[in-house]
């Protein structure tokens, strides 16, 4: 883990990291509409910066837990760009060999504990994966990645006190968008923000603007820290907001394309953070474009890679209900 | 090798000894786990292990079962105490779409070793939330495999298999025959999951069954064999995976099958035994299918109605009768 400040090789990785991301989604996004992805998609642009902050300060044997829209988590945490662009086209080649799709990328290597399509499906894992850590006496530090909607689970009390009881190493972190699918958390959530809940866990609770990266960055760090020194979890409330609607196509009835313009031009996480680093010299206009031409690039040929990769041998589709083979 | 009286739930013990002593990632988790739990199946762990490795859990069932989901896949293997069958219903989220899924839809990157025991059946009156089985569920999704054994020496051997394996195990211990006593061999032994056993042979029918059920077999097999009836009885103890093989075989001997269990007939697992006979035995002219288990209401609490419900040794010497015209 790197804890310089910002110098222009810093400032250049975490710029690579959210344009990635960004890219990644556009694309997605753009072949899905075309018909040529199966299954459905979920888009975290806009949110590019909570993951590219909160990874940024992890080790690479440090667990994450991810949600339904976690492609953004999986970049970050360094999953191979092939082998998650191969997963969504359902390829052999793809993180899961095609079992996954969308919603269930993962990369054990690399503590990459999946992305997960039940909502709040993440908290218990997440708790375990620092259980068995603290048991193992690893210093590990577990990372729930989860959105407002999950913030109303049994799941997330259950996960939250337990981790308060044992001061388990987890960070929490609320990625607060404000839709829990196509509703306003407003009218689902007796609170805008959910890390006053910390208390009720005897936990520590920050929140913050999450399209602010280095705000992202600072959090993490006091929060990690807390969690690797033994002090226990910590629940994080970033506010983000979701460019795309809960899912790709979505008809996005219950916003205003003002509100979705507003964020866009006024809280885009990628702007913010290239015109920080580019009033405060670190970066060039000229190096960002260089970054966003290598990540196209990059994009596209993870997109060829994909495309060109064979298809799943339907022969092998019973493999891996069970460990042992062909059960 | 001897062997020993003890309950059901010590034979248990004696197998979560074992596993604990072979591998330091085995831990245990459950609601009210130190202090034995419910059937004292899990008595003085604590204070052999200590508490880092015999957890107390919340009462939180979803998260006891998401906690053994993301510390297997991160290196341990836990047993979780579930208490009650119906408390799994609570994790039923966790059970059927994190654990049994978890490794095919990775694509193999993790095993998922947890066992989950739960405590199931009719103990009388229990009321209608505490008396249930409901391996039927279990066993109707992919990733899961089931056990349900019916004595101490088989619940041991399973138990020690179940902790071995690489899945996630539901583990079913029967409420009535916990506390009861029964020869369990000395030493460490394994029962393969997937291994059926014949417990009584017999010619005239086949009863295939499992858990408490198998006993109140044995009672009517005894009690049939005055009449002159001859009736085979075979112990499943694991239904995922299940040896058809045994229950094939025995049914093509006797060429009279009757399925028995104490949940619910329809749509329940004896179904599943019968439809496998019936795909698996070669000649079918012959063979004749039966079911017996209980009847589709909630579990009663009172002495006269749970009965009236759920089938005893009584309920499969008329069945027997009837099917053989004896």
């Amino acid at each position: 883990m790197d804890s310089s400040p910002l110098d222009r090789t810093r400032a250049i990785d975490l710029l690579r990291t959210m344009e990635t991301i960004r890219a990644f989604e556009t694309r997605i996004e753009a072949l899905f509409k075309q018909g040529l992805l199966p299954g459905f998609v979920h888009s975290c642009a806009g949110q590019e910066a909570i993951a590219t902050g909160v990874c940024s300060r992890l080790d690479r044997a440090d667990c994450i837990t991810s949600t339904h829209r976690g492609h953004g988590h999986a970049i970050a945490k360094g999953i191979e760009l092939d082998a998650i662009f191969a997963e969504l086209y359902g390829k052999a080649a793809g993180a899961c060999g095609g079992r996954g799709g969308s919603m269930h990328v993962a990369d054990f290597s690399i503590g990459m504990l999946g992305a997960n399509g039940i909502v709040g499906g993440g908290f218990g894992i997440a708790v375990g994966a620092a259980f068995a850590a603290r048991y193992q006496r690893r210093e590990q530090v577990a990372v729930c990645f989860f959105g407002d909607g999950a913030a109303n689970k049994g799941t997330f009390h259950e996960a939250l006190n337990f981790a308060g009881v044992h001061a388990l190493p987890v960070v929490f972190v609320c990625e607060n968008n404000r839709y829990a699918q196509f509703t306003a958390a407003s009218r689902t959530t007796a609170v805008a923000d959910i890390s006053v809940r910390a208390a009720a866990y005897g936990i520590e609770g920050d929140s913050i603007d999450g399209n602010d990266l280095l705000a992202v960055i600072d959090a993490t760090d006091r929060a990690v820290a807390r969690a690797r020194s033994g002090g226990g979890a910590t629940l994080i409330n970033m506010a983000t907001y979701r460019h795309s609607g809960h899912y790709v196509g979505d008809a996005e009835q219950y916003r205003s394309r003002e509100e979705v313009a507003a964020s866009r031009s006024e809280q885009d996480p990628i702007q913010r953070f290239t015109a920080h680093i580019v009033a405060a010299g670190v970066v060039t206009e000229s190096e960002i474009a260089d970054v966003r031409l290598a990540v196209e690039a990059r994009i596209d040929a993870a997109q060829q890679f994909a495309e060109a990769a064979p298809f799943p041998d339907p022969a092998t589709a019973m493999r891996d209900v069970f460990t042992e083979a062909g059960s | 090798m001897g062997s020993r009286r003890m309950t059901f739930g010590q034979a248990t013990l004696e197998a979560m000894q074992y596993a604990m002593d072979e591998d330091p990632n085995v831990v245990v988790i459950g609601e009210d786990i130190s202090w034995g739990g419910n059937f004292g199946q899990f008595r003085g762990l604590v204070d052999r292990y200590g508490p880092e490795r015999v957890v107390d859990m919340p009462i939180s069932e979803s998260l006891i079962v998401a906690m053994a989901v993301g510390a297997s896949a991160a290196g341990l293997k836990v047993v979780a105490s579930m208490s009650f069958v119906e408390f799994t219903l609570g994790a039923m989220d966790e059970i059927v779409n994190q654990a049994s899924k978890f490794r095919y839809m990775f694509g193999g990157q993790v095993s998922v070793p947890i066992v989950l025991r739960a405590s199931d059946g009719v103990r009388g009156s229990s009321g209608a939330q505490h008396s249930s089985s409901l391996e039927g569920m279990f066993c109707n999704v992919p990733g899961l495999k089931v056990v349900a054994p019916s004595n101490g020496d088989d619940a041991k051997g399973l138990l020690r298999a179940a902790i071995a394996d690489p899945d996630p195990v539901v583990y079913l211990e029967h409420k009535q025959i916990t506390g009861q006593r029964s020869e369990v061999a000395d030493g460490d032994h394994v029962v393969p999951l997937g291994s059926a056993k014949i417990v009584r042979p017999g010619s005239d029918i086949s009863v295939v069954t499992y858990s408490n059920m198998v006993n109140h077999a044995l009672v009517a097999a005894e009690e049939l064999a005055s009449l002159g009836v001859s009736v085979e009885v075979v112990d499943l103890r694991s239904l995922v995976p299940l040896d058809v093989a045994t229950i094939a075989a025995s049914a093509a001997r006797t060429g009279v099958v009757l399925a028995a269990h104490e949940s619910w007939t329809f749509g329940g697992f004896g179904a599943e035994i019968l439809a496998q006979v019936r795909e698996c035995v070669p000649d079918q002219s012959q063979l004749r299918t039966h079911r017996l288990g209980a009847r589709s209401a909630p579990i009663p609490f009172s002495p006269t109605l749970e009965p009236a419900i759920v089938p005893g040794a009584a309920d499969l010497v008329a069945e027997i009768r009837r099917i053989l015209a004896v």
